[in-house]
């Protein structure tokens, strides 16, 4: 029992914590403002795999690590618009063609990574993004290497949320996501174009859930294999739910998960063989269903999710 | 004054696949004028105006905007040329506040910040001058359906519109908010608004307008100075010909079928209803009206059998109504017309024989052993079809292939083809043309002559009048004592729908 | 460019649309193969020869696509009620692991008549529990069933994990784990001699005009669909939704729980963690090819199992991934979604 309350004042825990969060983070937040224009990307896991694939790709063809996590960015993007494509423009069904967009960029990235490279022993590595430390911050006792000494990315992906937080709710262009999540037709009414706001949403989206992806390849490891993802991207749909679609609680909710999971793998070292490992790799998934179960009732969805849109259909 | 029009919708048509809805329409506004565009329902009005919003694109045709011509299929240009819609449904967002629905694609989508503190006062500044008030931090759910439209309203006068189109505005109203709703029309139109509004109530156009165009079958029927006519011109201008609406004829009562006492029937997201007392008997037509908001729906689930009474007692045919669900009411014999036919009434992708009974499966005439009688559905269908005039298809259709009237008529038929004790008939003629009203109508006469119990729950005072035994009120979720049909004017009615209830219950 | 809804979907479009969803999706592909340098028609030809070229590589294409029949039938029967099912995955697993469980020792001596079909059902009601509770959550909670049903998915894989690595392992087994093999009276018999061909997939091809009919005929089917198109008019049709959609939930996860008992019962004998292949997934991406018509789904499963089958062999001998087969497969979901679109809505200027 005192083990398992050590555990909590180690710096590991804490730093591999936001370490976990990272990839949450960016994706939380990405299929947040999807949502909140009124779109549901399903197609986050694999996006976040394709950006994983294609931001290590591109590093270990030699671009550095930044133009890497831009690459992937710009692979997100481009699966966001497929998918605007069809459930915008088409008003296809946002659960199917959600699932579509997964598999299919799961299934590329695996096939690419293939054809670029051979199978072999161990796969490939890349140098990865190096700890960054915040000169003054650092140096605190316990939470300076913990929280001021994280990967570049680490940092990009709360400023992101500190962005998204005010850009949703205090710029013109978050009002009118807002609005057009809540209800197109009043958007329209009001002389925006819902339809390109959605694209416009789905595609920046996407981009982050991607880099959630690159992170993966870029920071957290140094190599790319199929299933790496490992179901984060859901997990991350859950957790914006959690967050009633607002990118401060997606970022508090990303931390806490990453908390528990952080947590979960060092209490397999304190058990041992006594509890099976699987136990606490499931610990994760359970919670992301208690948390849904939990919101589910309270939360004030954006009324127009998963509705197309169609002009003049009322 | 023979200036510029400030509005011309000149030589409009738009077509919807086979449907034409507007055929060659021109329509003039001069300044500070109220015009009112009258029609039935279908007759090209809502498109029209959605055309000169930019919601649609016309087919053929222009619209000038103080002499210069709009951009069609643009809302950003109508606005920006200083048109001003209210929907009939209103586009507001009900999780945001009246503020940011209003601030809504004012500002530059590039800026850095919202300037919510001007915009803040500016609302204030234009809410005071037109008499509109409303909390600019309250969320647009929690308002009242008249305060809702007054943020409508707001938002077209924010975004300086010259023009103001207004959508069936008393569609959701109170006679003394409808009234309340045209003096500010005509003060506004003093300070140099120009106004159009979309109605078919004809007292309104008379009272409301200054000039009045009659659309009929999506063309221009009629031009007139409401000064120079009067209702029962416009009524034949309107529809065509003589329509008459069938007319109740007294007939004896039979034996209560519905009883309820002091029932108290919860509704979650909606109005409940608390201590209603209301009895329908054999052969007769039990009015209840109402402006939608109040109730109508939570009575009409009651009656439905998707709703439960928490207290008090209601007796549906003998038995307690709290232990009947939907399946178990048509069982009982209770036949029931839902108020939106598109999203209750029917399942549009079914073929017209599923649709006819799916709420019959429990009959063994349509089911046996967990299988669908299909022979014997599709000649109840057939049956029901031929029996109340359904055009449009067959069996094997599509439903939502089917035109609005005849939708009605199906869901009409499928109830009275058996005879049923009793009809629960809500808002049955929403949305419908004179013909499918009249259709309607004789239809709920002669089951009431045939001895069915027939509860009409409805928003349109003329219905009422014509058709209603014996009338209750529902206001806020409480009925008025009932008055008799030779006591039933629309002035009595009028002031029962806005809660003045002192002195009824010796009217019985 | 606008959209404009059909009065009535063309009959030519609709039988027309998956053939051409497929094709396009061939084409698409067919740009990824030659980005590997192989030759594109060369590909293809070895693909369809190593699905159907021999009497192995039918009886290897039937074999796969037999729980591919079944969850894609899960996947059709949920779909069309709109309950958005895509833990096929977990479900098969669940009933895999219930067969593995109950079939390893006969203690009643039953013979294979009544084993088999008893461990069927074991294996069918350990899907349906899976599928249940999500539902159930939705019912209840309101809780989206996609994200809980996906969740869940990698639960019963960690699960089935921690089952072979225990309480099921087989001790005799060496290197990767498995669980204890199932008696040998409880194997399906093969229907095609020196082949891996079981009766599966006759089960599967008859559950398939079972539910076919289910559908079309029962009054479960007629309700289950209004409860999918129209949930506001069944409800208000007196259609008991509730118990509508659990025991929709019942059928398509038992349907999942049976492709799972079905592949330990016919094919591999025991459970590991790399049972199925995505078989769950691709349960959906044949439901929506078969546009969610349960003989259709026959069809489609065989197009998804010749593509893997035939992948497999291509890529040996022509350095090309084999997860083209994937990359096909996914698109052809996407095309097919397109293809439907368009029998629904024209074009217009």
């Amino acid at each position: 029992m005192t083990e398992m309350i050590d555990l909590l004042f180690t710096v590991g825990l804490w730093s591999s914590a936001l370490r976990i969060a990272t990839p949450l983070i960016f994706g939380t937040l990405g299929a947040l403002l999807c949502e909140r224009a009124g779109v549901l990307n399903l197609g986050i896991e694999g996006i976040m795999t394709f950006g994983a694939m294609a931001g290590w790709l591109a590093v270990w063809g030699g671009a550095d690590l930044w133009t890497g996590m831009a690459v992937a960015a710009l692979t997100g993007a481009v699966f966001g618009a497929l998918h605007a494509g069809l459930t915008v423009s088409l008003g296809l069904s946002q659960h199917v063609t959600g699932l579509g967009i997964t598999l299919l960029a799961s299934s590329l990235s695996y096939y690419i990574f293939r054809l670029a490279v051979a199978v072999q022993g161990t796969p490939p590595t890349v140098e990865p993004f190096a700890p960054l430390a915040i000169p003054g911050l650092s140096d605190l006792p316990v939470i300076g290497p913990a929280l001021f000494t994280q990967t570049a990315p680490t940092y990009l992906a709360i400023g992101f949320a500190g962005v998204l937080a005010y850009g949703l709710f205090r710029t013109p262009l978050g009002l009118a996501i807002r609005m057009t999540g809540e209800n197109p037709h009043a958007a329209e009414a009001q002389g925006l174009n819902p339809i390109r706001i959605r694209y416009g949403a789905v595609m920046a989206g996407s981009a982050l859930m991607a880099m959630g992806g690159a992170f993966l390849t870029l920071a957290a490891f140094n190599s790319f294999f199929p299933t790496m993802v490992q179901g984060r991207g859901w997990v991350c749909i859950a957790l914006v739910v959690f967050s009633t679609w607002r990118p401060g609680r997606a970022l508090f909710g990303a931390l806490l998960f990453a908390f528990f999971d952080a947590y979960q793998l060092r209490l397999q070292t304190v058990f041992g063989s006594a509890v099976p490992y699987q136990l606490f790799l499931m610990l994760p998934y359970v919670l992301s269903i208690v948390a849904l179960v939990a919101m589910s009732r309270r939360a004030r969805v954006p009324q127009a999710l998963m509705k197309p849109y169609r002009r003049g259909e009322r | 004054m023979t200036a510029e029009p400030i509005l011309l919708l000149d030589r409009i048509t738009k077509r919807f696949g086979a449907i034409t809805a507007n055929e060659d329409v021109t329509v003039s506004l001069a300044q500070g004028e109220v015009l009112a565009l009258l029609g039935e329902n279908g007759a090209g009005k809502t498109t029209l105006m959605n055309i000169l919003f930019g919601h649609y694109v016309p087919d053929s045709g222009s619209v000038r905007v103080a002499g210069r011509a709009l951009r069609l299929g643009v809302p950003r240009d109508a606005i920006d040329a200083g048109v001003g819609m209210v929907h009939q449904h209103f586009t507001l967002a009900p999780n945001l506040t009246v503020l940011e629905n209003v601030m809504t694609g004012t500002e530059r989508l590039s800026a850095w910040r919202s300037g919510a503190a001007a915009a803040r006062s500016r609302l204030a500044k234009l809410a005071e001058r037109f008499g509109l008030v409303v909390d600019p931090d309250a969320r647009v759910s929690d308002l009242s359906v008249g305060q809702q439209q007054r943020v409508e309203i707001l938002k077209a006068l924010y975004n300086n519109a010259r023009i103001l189109i207004l959508d069936e505005p008393t569609a959701v109203l109170t006679r003394g908010e409808a009234e309340r709703l045209f003096d500010t029309l005509r003060g506004m139109a003093g300070q140099g608004l120009s106004i159009i509004f979309i109605s078919h109530k004809l007292h309104e156009v008379m009272a409301g307008a200054d000039r009045v165009i009659v659309l009929r079958g999506g063309r221009v029927s009629a031009e007139r100075r409401t000064a120079d006519t009067n209702q029962a011109e416009l009524a034949e201008l309107m529809v065509g010909r003589r329509v008459q609406r069938p007319v109740r004829a007294a007939r004896p009562v039979g034996e209560v079928l519905i009883e309820a006492r002091a029932a108290d029937v919860p509704m979650p997201g909606g109005v409940p209803l608390r201590a209603v007392d209301f009895t329908l008997r054999a052969a007769e037509v039990l009015g209840i009206i109402g402006v939608s908001g109040n109730g109508q729906t939570t009575l009409a689930h009651l009656l439905s059998g998707l709703a439960r009474p928490k207290a008090g007692q209601v007796s549906i045919l003998g038995r307690d109504a709290a232990g009947l669900d939907a399946r178990a009411m048509v069982g009982l014999g209770v036949g029931r017309i839902p108020e939106d036919r598109n999203t209750e009434g029917a399942v549009g992708d079914f073929p017209l024989w599923q649709n006819a009974v799916l709420e019959r499966l429990g009959d063994p005439r349509f089911a046996r052993r967990g299988l669908v009688r299909r022979g014997a559905a599709r000649a109840f269908c057939a049956d029901v079809a031929r029996r109340f005039d359904l055009r449009g298809g067959g069996p094997e259709t599509q439903t939502r292939r089917l035109s609005g009237g005849n939708m009605q008529k199906l869901i009409l038929g499928r109830n009275l083809a058996d005879a049923p004790r009793v009809l629960i008939a809500a808002q049955p003629t929403r949305g419908l043309d004179e013909g499918a009203i009249a259709a309607v109508h004789a239809a709920l006469l002669a089951a009431a002559e045939a001895g069915t119990g027939v509860v009409l729950i409805s928003e349109d005072l003329d219905e009422v009048i014509a058709l209603a035994d014996r009338a209750q009120a529902i206001v806020g979720g409480r009925l008025s004592p009932p008055v008799e049909a030779d006591r039933l004017d629309a002035t009595r009615l009028g002031l029962m729908m806005a809660g003045s209830w002192e002195g009824l219950a010796d009217a019985v | 460019m606008r959209f404009e809804r059909r009065e009535r979907a063309p009959a030519v479009l609709v039988v027309l649309a998956p053939v051409v969803a497929v094709v396009v999706a061939l084409i698409l592909a067919g740009g990824l193969i030659a980005l590997s340098g192989a030759p594109v028609f060369e590909a293809y030809g070895r693909i369809a020869i190593g699905a159907f070229g021999s009497k192995l590589a039918i009886t290897e294409t039937l074999t796969r696509a037999t729980p591919l029949i079944l969850t894609g039938l899960a996947a059709a029967v949920a779909f069309r009620a709109q309950v958005w099912n895509i833990g096929a995955e977990g479900q098969l697993y669940a009933g895999a692991l219930a067969v593995a469980w109950f079939g390893a020792a006969n203690p009643l001596g039953l013979p294979p008549g009544l084993l088999i079909p008893a461990l069927m059902a074991a294996g069918a009601v350990a899907g349906m529990i899976l599928l249940v509770v999500p539902v159930a959550l939705r019912l209840r909670f309101g809780v989206d069933e996609v994200v809980t049903t996906l969740l869940g998915n990698f639960i019963v894989l960690l699960f089935v994990s921690l089952a072979v690595e225990g309480f099921l392992k087989d001790p005799m087994a060496f290197g990767w784990p498995q669980s204890v093999p199932i008696v040998p009276e409880a194997s399906l018999p093969r229907i095609v001699d020196r082949s891996r061909l079981h009766l599966g997939l006759v089960i599967a091809a008859g559950l398939a005009v079972a539910v076919f009919f289910i559908n079309r005929v029962t009054v479960f089917g007629m309700q289950s669909r209004a409860a999918g198109l129209n949930p506001a008019a069944a409800r208000f049709a007196g259609v008991p939704i509730s118990g509508t959609l659990i025991r929709v939930a019942c059928l398509s996860g038992g349907l999942a729980g049976l492709a799972g008992a079905v592949e330990v019962l016919g094919v591999k004998g025991f459970v590991t963690t790399d049972l199925s292949p995505g078989f769950g997934y691709s349960g959906i991406i044949v439901a929506m090819l078969a546009a969610l018509n349960p003989l259709g789904v026959v069809a489609a499963a065989l197009f998804v199992a010749a593509m893997f089958v035939g992948a497999d062999g291509m890529s040996r001998t022509m350095g090309v991934p084999s997860f083209i087969a994937d990359v096909t497969v996914s698109l052809s979901l996407l095309t097919m979604l397109v293809a439907l679109f368009f029998t629904t809505y024209r074009v217009r200027r």
